[in-house]
């Protein structure tokens, strides 16, 4: 039997505790998103958005989450009892996993065991595809529990919801396959390292396909992770509250767990594929670590996707598939021929 | 190597150990105090009529899946084809052999669309 030595294990305990901190932070994440997006809303529409509880509603969060724990579960009669349970975690799981491939910085010396650590759980030299492989994945967590509710408007918000995240898929494969080209590696270290100096060299920057292929990013992220305005598997108009009308307390939160984490991870691969990750956007060298950039960059993005959920109304279904297969997918095939001619 | 993808199964396990956690958190605190109309599936307040799961699913979804498994797997081929694209020998080569791949498979979207599996009535 081979014996594993020292560093092997160093490295497993390592893996181990940066993996339990990432979910640590995205577990917890929830709380301020949410006050945020009350607030956001808020000033958006004029209001003052949650004020009561605590200073500036600050604890708003918190006593959601009490009241989500206290909440009885609810599992209809006719329901499958088995899916109706395992369907939240089949959503929230594969979120969560997106995070061992994202980089969040170079490494960095810790100081107190004076060891350099990477700033990434895994760099993986397949990146990019095993982001878009399992983020597919958390489809089965919402057809399935649509389909397990044994309500009409479940099972229909759970259709609507496959079909819309797969029709979209194809377009973030896409683009996906335009950040490639334009760095010509999966690894997201690498795409990231690609993006080096300054700002002109974000792939964003990269005239004239790099605003098309955020573009088309960004649309298809915005239908994949089902906010407005692509929300239509929670019409509440015509579907009550979509796959997860028969959902109730802890369940319902890891449904919206989920929701969260994913907005998380499209800002950060939004950021990752096309504004340089932990990148400086000036060539000069400032005082300011990586991981700040890293930060700002992703803030700005979800701030970027509240402002968008509540500027836009959102669009009917036939519209929605509209976009997703007769514009965007005739652009993508349009621009991957001109960034193949450009870069050859 | 694997080192490399360890990380997925732990992350995983995490994960789900910390979902769990939570389910069986709130299966402490809860109430329970169920009764006939309350679990019932929601209709707007009616009686439900029917069974929701007994397969009246429009064809459209499953034709939109079909679609998904073509394009899907030609992303797939675009992959590899994208890393090696500056590849000095090979680059003319494999962007004209591209052109092709991509203009069958335009033909294929334009069929689809001709023939109406695009649209959604």
């Amino acid at each position: 039997m081979m014996i594993p030595d020292i560093s092997t294990v160093l490295e497993v305990v390592l893996i181990a505790v940066k993996v339990v901190v990432v979910t640590m932070i995205l577990f917890g994440l929830p709380l301020p998103l949410t006050w945020l997006e009350r607030k956001v809303a808020g000033h958006i529409q004029v209001r003052l958005g949650p004020w009561r509880v605590g200073p500036h509603g600050l604890l708003q969060p918190f006593a959601d989450m009490i009241k989500l724990l206290m909440k009885e579960d609810i599992v209809p009669d006719r329901a499958d009892k088995f899916l109706f349970t395992i369907a939240p975690l089949l959503a929230m799981v594969p979120a969560f996993a997106v995070f061992v491939a994202i980089p969040f910085g170079e490494n960095i010396m810790l100081p107190v065991i004076n060891k350099e650590v990477s700033l990434y759980i895994a760099d993986m030299n397949v990146g990019i595809l095993y982001i878009l492989a399992i983020s597919g994945l958390g489809i089965y967590g919402i057809i399935l529990g649509g389909w397990a509710s044994n309500s009409k408007y479940s099972l229909i918000g759970g259709l609507r919801s496959s079909a819309q995240m797969i029709s979209y898929e194809i377009s973030i494969s896409f683009a996906a396959i335009g950040v490639v080209m334009l760095s010509n590696s999966l690894s997201l270290v690498e795409i990231v390292k690609s993006q080096g100096g300054s700002l002109l060299h974000w792939n964003f920057f990269y005239l004239p396909v790099g605003p098309v292929w955020c573009a088309i990013f960004i649309i298809g992220s915005l239908a994949e992770i089902n906010r407005i305005p692509f929300d239509l598997p929670e019409d509440e108009g015509t579907l009550g509250a979509g796959f997860h009308t028969e959902y109730s307390g802890m369940k319902f939160a890891l449904f919206m767990l989920a929701e969260y984490v994913a907005m998380v991870s499209v800002s950060v691969l939004t950021v990752i594929l096309f504004f340089g990750g932990w990148n400086s956007p000036l060539p000069v060298p400032l005082p300011i670590p990586p991981i700040f950039w890293f930060v700002a960059k992703v803030v700005f993005f979800i701030y970027f996707f509240m402002w968008v959920r509540f500027t836009l109304p959102r669009y009917r279904y036939d519209q929605l598939m509209t976009i997703g297969w007769k514009i965007l997918i005739p652009v993508s095939l349009v621009t991957i021929l001109i960034t193949g001619f450009m870069r050859i | 190597m694997l080192l490399t993808y360890l990380p997925i199964l732990i992350m995983i396990g995490v994960a789900s150990a910390m979902a769990i956690g939570a389910l069986v958190m709130s299966f402490i605190f809860q109430p329970r105090n169920p009764y006939a109309s309350k679990n019932s599936p929601w209709e707007c307040g009616m009686e439900p009529v029917g069974d929701a799961n007994e397969g009246h699913v429009r064809i459209h979804f499953f034709i939109i899946a079909m679609l998904f498994v073509i394009f899907d797997v030609e992303t797939l081929f675009l992959f590899p084809w994208a890393v090696l694209l500056t590849e000095k020998s090979l680059s003319t080569f494999i962007f004209v052999e591209m052109i092709i791949f991509i203009v069958v498979l335009a033909i294929g979207l334009v069929y689809a669309w001709v023939k109406g599996a695009l649209e959604w009535v």
